[in-house]
């Protein structure tokens, strides 16, 4: 029992080491060509050999990022709403639907948001945006331009989506877990719903909703599939966030089978190790960020 | 909506039937691999062979690149191409390449009020829509081509293709040759840095794009037109004339290329001469080693490939493909019994 459990273990940190090994070693031939260039550089050109990576960086940073900022207050909200505040009835049936979510394959998710998201975006969102931030300086920068219905926003949308599942019912999960009578007291005392919450919910919980958050946003980094479809796969960096973009799993998708020449394979190779390098600092972070929380709560 | 769905359905169903061909392909059957735009017509002809000898075809069509990239490594019997590979190419790892099937890339647009053939565009003005030099439909340089037509204030939206790809190749190759900005700023290439637009993944992510963008403009493989009733454009040719996509026209653009004295069949179809050419034009091509590692197994194929160039014409024409010229076959199969030899040193084809 021990020797088997120990090889399965043994094996996946092998596993993860053999990956690292030839990510690197694959993406050698393009450091060596471009240098730190190639984090800095923003052009993509197969017909010249010249490869930047920074357009699918800030791709992939920014659409995680959108998706962060609607998915997170929504999955929470939903969240509260399951364990303090809905009916008996309800809560088996907005569960269920929300695990079913989960279960829907990405490529589903890049299909509806491509030929019903999309062209909803298209003709009544987007131009409601570029119309309402026109006059306010910096936000009508970043909503400017013919509205393509696809790009860096609809992605960010789609993605939010995506990680709602997952957020949903990590944090649920946890809020379940605070002690019944930590809630009542507060609710003795005469605290409101939103200040038990805040209050007591969360700090019990925080620990629990930093590591659903986690999982979210690291599905949300190497979403593949769904962001193709509707990212607009351009390697541009562009002010407006309704313009099409690309992101790292996106470009590694469309390219690789394509790809020939080695500086071109090994350019894309380089971007999987980014892409790795990047979830890395985010898990690592959300690790250290986790042993601050604890520490000021043991002081 | 129609259009997308059923290009996505087509590509699904392809998709499909790809990775269930792999597990059933057994030992004796041809294997192959590389470009997406003539793998209709070549299961369809190895259905038909199959059914006439017994031998099977496993053909991945995972891409030009992806293709040539397996001949060289030799996991496939042959590769196959929609851009050539340049003779010196050819040379350094003792392959060669042959035409086997010809087709054309067609200007799609999606603006309102302007149906199929309706406008005509000629090489320069389209390479300026695609360098983002052109933003409006209502450009004087458009107006100057189709005086009749009502042209709406509509901004262009570009879309090109995101993967790498032949089509594409034969698409910045024309570009290439009609506009020297085209050629300097952005090249030629199955991929290149697009000045401008968006990007959609495969023959139906452009078609798709299109189709749902008001003032779209992209470029898709004439299968694509014709089976989805897209609007598609008239391009001036090189001779000065206006012509309409269609078989006979990329036929026309065939006839006139000189084969004979292409070393290692390297002729791009684009911009050729003739008063019915249709300017973007261009053959796939097959793939394979001089001296193989297995000598039997190119021998079935290349039997496989003169039974598709003299029974198969048929079935090219009905999906629309125009089927190479006898005249340029003889040629083929002369290269095939001069440059191709068993373990033996033997020619493999009498």
């Amino acid at each position: 029992m021990r020797i088997a459990t120990r090889t399965a273990a043994i094996t996946v940190l092998l596993l993860l080491g053999g990956v690292i090994i030839a990510l690197i070693q694959g993406s050698i031939p393009a450091f060596r060509e471009f240098g730190w260039g190639f984090l800095t550089a923003e052009h993509w050109n197969p017909a010249t050999e010249k490869f930047g990576a920074l357009a699918p960086i800030y791709g992939t940073l920014v659409t995680s990022f959108i998706a962060m900022l609607i998915g997170i207050p929504v999955s929470l909200g939903i969240a509260i709403f399951i364990t303090e505040l809905c009916p008996r009835s309800l809560k088996r049936p907005i569960s269920t639907a929300i695990e079913l979510l989960a279960g829907i394959p990405s490529i589903i998710y890049g299909i509806w948001g491509l030929f019903v998201l999309a062209p909803f975006l298209q003709a009544y969102v987007q131009p409601f945006l570029i119309a309402l931030f026109a006059p306010v300086p910096v936000l009508s920068s970043l909503f400017s331009g013919p509205p393509y219905g696809i790009g860096i926003f609809t992605a960010g949308i789609i993605l939010s989506i995506m990680v709602l599942p997952y957020i949903t019912s990590v944090t649920r999960d946890v809020f379940e877990t605070v002690p019944p009578v930590l809630k009542e007291s507060a609710y003795g005392l005469g605290c409101t719903t939103w200040e038990v919450v805040r209050k007591v919910v969360l700090p019990y919980t925080q620990t629990g909703v930093i590591g659903g958050v986690m999982l979210g946003l690291g599905r949300a980094l190497g979403e593949t599939m769904a962001v193709t479809f509707v990212i607009g796969n351009a390697h541009r960096i562009s002010a407006s966030l309704l313009a099409p973009g690309t992101t790292i799993s996106a470009a590694i998708a469309n390219e690789f089978t394509e790809a020939d020449g080695d500086l071109y394979t090994s350019s894309l190779i380089a971007l999987g190790l980014l892409l790795f390098v990047i979830t890395f600092i985010v898990l690592a972070g959300a690790r250290l960020l986790l042993l601050r929380l604890q520490k000021r709560a043991g002081t | 909506m129609s259009i997308f769905q059923k290009a996505t359905l087509r590509s699904m169903v392809i998709g499909a039937a790809a990775s269930l061909a792999l597990p059933a392909a057994m030992a004796a059957d041809i294997s192959g691999a590389g470009a997406t735009f003539p793998y209709p017509v070549y299961a369809k002809w190895a259905d038909a062979y199959k059914t006439a000898s017994g031998v099977g075809l496993n053909y991945q069509s995972i891409g030009s690149g992806g293709g040539i990239k397996q001949i060289k490594a030799n996991t496939v019997t042959f590769g196959a191409s929609d851009a050539p590979l340049e003779p010196k190419d050819l040379d350094a790892d003792g392959l060669i390449q042959f035409p086997m099937i010809i087709g054309g890339v067609i200007p799609v647009v999606n603006i309102k009020g302007i149906k199929p053939g309706e406008l005509t565009l000629d090489g320069p003005t389209l390479a300026d829509i695609f360098l983002g030099k052109v933003k409006s439909w209502d450009d004087p340089a458009i107006k100057k081509l189709n005086p009749k037509a009502k042209l709406p204030a509509t901004l262009i939206a570009v879309v090109h293709r995101s993967d790498g790809s032949g089509t594409t190749f034969l698409y910045t190759s024309y570009l290439g040759a009609v506009s020297p900005e085209w050629k300097e700023k952005v090249g030629v290439d199955k991929a290149v840095e697009w000045p401008t637009g968006i990007g959609g993944k495969g023959n139906e992510g452009v078609a798709g794009f299109v189709g749902q963008t008001d003032g779209a403009i992209g470029y898709v493989e004439y299968a694509y037109v014709k089976q989805n009733k897209m609007t598609y454009l008239k391009l001036v040719n090189k001779d000065g004339k206006t012509v309409d996509p269609q078989a006979s026209a990329f036929q026309a653009a065939a006839a006139n290329a000189d084969w004979a004295h292409a070393p290692g069949y390297y002729l791009v179809l684009t911009n050729q001469a003739g008063a019915e050419s249709w300017p973007i034009t261009g053959a796939s091509f097959i793939l394979v080693h001089k001296k193989p590692v297995d000598a039997a197994a190119l021998g079935e194929a290349l039997k496989f490939f003169d039974w598709s160039y003299k029974n198969g014409t048929k079935l090219a024409e009905e999906l629309d493909y125009v089927p190479i010229p006898k005249p340029v076959v003889e040629l083929v199969e002369k290269t095939w019994k001069d440059s191709l030899q068993d373990g033996a040193g033997l020619p493999l084809w009498k």
